[in-house]
């Protein structure tokens, strides 16, 4: 019985390991070619390790990238904060001021995060187009910042479901109005919502690709579309693409790396409870 | 509460409202409406005017979208491999991490780090892990074996082949025999009125299928020609959804693992009193139990294999047949050929792909937060 055991044991972790190998390849793939001499990068000794090394491919990379890092840092920091306020309004409102349609509105919102974004592609294109916003940043924002909504406000919901009713009573009762109560006594009760919000929107603007690569101009490109024309061209140098994807990765390794608890819970916020 | 209070709260919220509104659901008729003109890209004066069905007859049959056909089978192929592998492994790694594995923080990690990334730095890496004559071909040599040669995104291989003019056809008679089954169990079970419902919609799928074929013309008038399109699963997918399972597979993990952590101990200590093994348990017990889970991570992975655009472009560009999807034929459509109105139709088309996931799943959510309000 025991000697079965100890077998099992064996099993699972064999399992789990072979498991966790075949999810590090990328990343192993990625790091020792960015590692690499641009002559030592053959095809056949891909998996080889970098011997000798250099951060020459690093240093390349980020004097390349650096307008689109700043364009991108630009975006992602001014869109993660308006959508965070919005959010902690919305779900304020939703969770502790229920008023007759408010679930249903509340669903009515939620269907803006499950659409492919194609679908309202052509619209926001030619209205940024009329507005003169495309080519520039403030159109991407305001993109983020609407598309948005939906999930800041399903999540920001989520917490403020958990403070109980009581604690907006008792502050009525002391005649705080809604905006006292909102900020006295909401606001630091929900701080782990701001930032899960701030990490989930942060996560998804740094990423994403789509609105990047159409509703901007050269000098408004964020980092994405930049790596993506990097990798698409014709005879491409792997180790500076490697290490720009390093870079891209970069902020969002890091935010996952420290604060990856928060960045779980965005996750199961968007779907287990709804 | 007082009555002041209830309307400031609702007037601030009436901006996320409107703007909801406008650019979600008022974008998504304002895209189906052009997919119903002629409108060719940006110009100063564009006449556009109404056509009807027009796109989408276009798509569906003329010759020169053939691509778009091929897509629209990739799209389908894509969404279900992508679900059900992730289904597969994410539970698989939830169970093995509910084994009291030592050191479970450090593997979770190993599975998610995938998921914060972007699918432009995955697919990069990607794109050469899948080089032809490196990466994943030659990691056979490391241990000792032959390297590999199979051209991983740019196969033109391709298998289960169907005619696509047929195909509306096989699909009313899949469905014709599915509610026959259906209705002749409702009818077993003495639910007559259940079989009257199930028993028209079958009769409905299998007379719209023997009009639906080159005899009766009635659909079919529009074909240019009566020759058969052969469409099937394309090989150079195969890598597409390898790295979106490698991305996502952590996803139903993490949610299956919060699942697995609220089973109560009872149910554990129950199921192993009536002696049943791990695999049982986990098979007869968990599996049922969750299957809210599941549902969500369905709706979620089938959502996200509608946005595979970025990880297609990273890692094939947009001008390889083999890989392609909706989202990239509605780019190139739109961005690059100028077409505004076919651009539009087909991102119609892949929007009712997703509603057939999410309409159910709205309303499901919303009969949950009625029956706990």
């Amino acid at each position: 019985m025991m000697r079965r055991r100890l077998y099992d044991r064996y099993f699972l972790y064999g399992t789990i390991a072979f498991f966790a190998l075949i999810y590090s390849l990328p990343a192993y793939m990625a790091i020792v070619t960015a590692l690499k001499y641009r002559k030592d990068i053959v095809l056949a000794h891909a998996w080889n390790l970098p011997i000798p090394f250099t951060f020459h491919a690093f240093s390349e990379a980020f004097k390349l990238l650096l307008p689109n890092v700043v364009n991108s840092i630009i975006l992602t920091v001014t869109a993660t904060i308006i959508s965070a306020l919005i959010g902690s309004i919305n779900g304020y409102v939703f969770s502790k001021y229920k008023f007759p349609g408010s679930e249903i509105i509340f669903v009515f919102l939620l269907l803006g995060m499950f659409i492919p974004y194609q679908i309202i592609l052509i619209p926001l294109f030619s209205v940024l187009n009329t507005l003169h916003l495309t080519g520039s940043l403030i159109g991407l924002i305001v993109t983020h910042v609407v598309y948005g909504i939906s999930i800041v406000t399903l999540i920001f919901r989520g917490f403020y479901d958990r403070i109980p009713q009581e604690i907006i009573e008792s502050g009525s009762i002391d005649g705080a109005g809604f905006f006292t109560i909102y900020l006295k006594l909401m606001l630091p009760l929900v701080m782990n919502g701001f930032i899960v919000v701030s990490i989930w929107q942060f996560t998804q603007i740094w990423n994403e690709f789509l609105w990047g690569t159409t509703l901007t101009g050269q000098s408004s490109q964020p980092i994405t579309v930049k790596l993506a024309q990097l990798a698409g061209g014709q005879a491409v140098a792997w180790n500076l693409t490697m290490a720009g994807a390093f870079i891209s990765a970069l902020p969002v390794l890091l935010i996952y790396i420290f604060l990856g608890k928060y960045f779980i819970s965005g996750l199961l916020a968007g779907s287990v409870k709804g | 509460m007082n009555k002041k209070s209830n309307f400031i709260s609702f007037l601030l919220i009436v901006p996320s409202i409107v703007l909801v509104a406008v650019f979600v659901y008022g974008f998504i008729f304002y895209t189906f409406y052009i997919s119903l003109t002629d409108w060719e890209g940006l110009s100063l004066h564009p006449s556009i005017s109404f056509v009807g069905l027009r796109n989408y007859i276009k798509l569906f049959t003329e010759l020169s979208f053939q691509r778009f056909r091929q897509d629209f089978f990739n799209t389908i192929y894509y969404s279900f491999f992508l679900i059900g592998f992730t289904l597969i492994i994410g539970f698989l790694l939830a169970v093995l991490l509910d084994r009291k594995m030592k050191g479970e923080n450090i593997w979770r990690n190993i599975f998610l780090y995938p998921l914060a990334l972007s699918f432009i730095v995955t697919g990069t890496v990607w794109r050469w892990i899948f080089a032809p004559e490196g990466g994943l071909n030659v990691l056979p040599t490391l241990l000792g074996g032959k390297a590999l040669s199979f051209s991983w995104l740019s196969s033109r291989v391709s298998t289960f082949h169907v005619d696509w003019f047929a195909f509306p056809r096989l699909l009313l008679l899949a469905v014709f025999i599915m509610f026959f089954l259906w209705g002749a169990n409702a009818l077993f079970h003495k639910r007559y009125k259940k079989m009257g419902i199930l028993g028209a919609i079958s009769i409905l799928s299998l007379l719209l299928g023997c009009l639906y074929s080159p005899h009766s013309r009635v659909f079919t008038h529009f074909l240019e020609t009566s020759a058969a399109e052969w469409k099937g699963f394309e090989y150079a997918t195969i890598g597409v959804i390898i790295a979106a399972v490698w991305q996502y597979s952590g996803y139903a993990m993490a949610l299956y693992t919060a699942g697995l952590k609220g089973i109560d101990v009872s149910i554990r200590d129950a199921a192993s009193i009536d002696g049943l093994n791990s695999i049982q348990f986990y098979s007869r017990i968990a599996l049922p139990i969750l299957r809210p889970i599941s549902l969500s991570v369905v709706v979620v992975i089938a959502h996200i294999s509608l946005k595979l655009f970025a990880l297609i472009m990273a890692m094939a560009g947009p001008d390889n047949g083999g890989t392609s999807h909706l989202s990239i034929s509605m780019f190139l459509q739109t961005f690059r050929a100028n077409q505004f109105a076919e651009g539009a139709a087909i991102a119609s088309i892949l929007f009712m792909l997703a509603m057939i996931f999410i309409i159910p799943y709205l309303i499901y959510l919303y009969s949950q937060k009625r029956n706990t309000a």
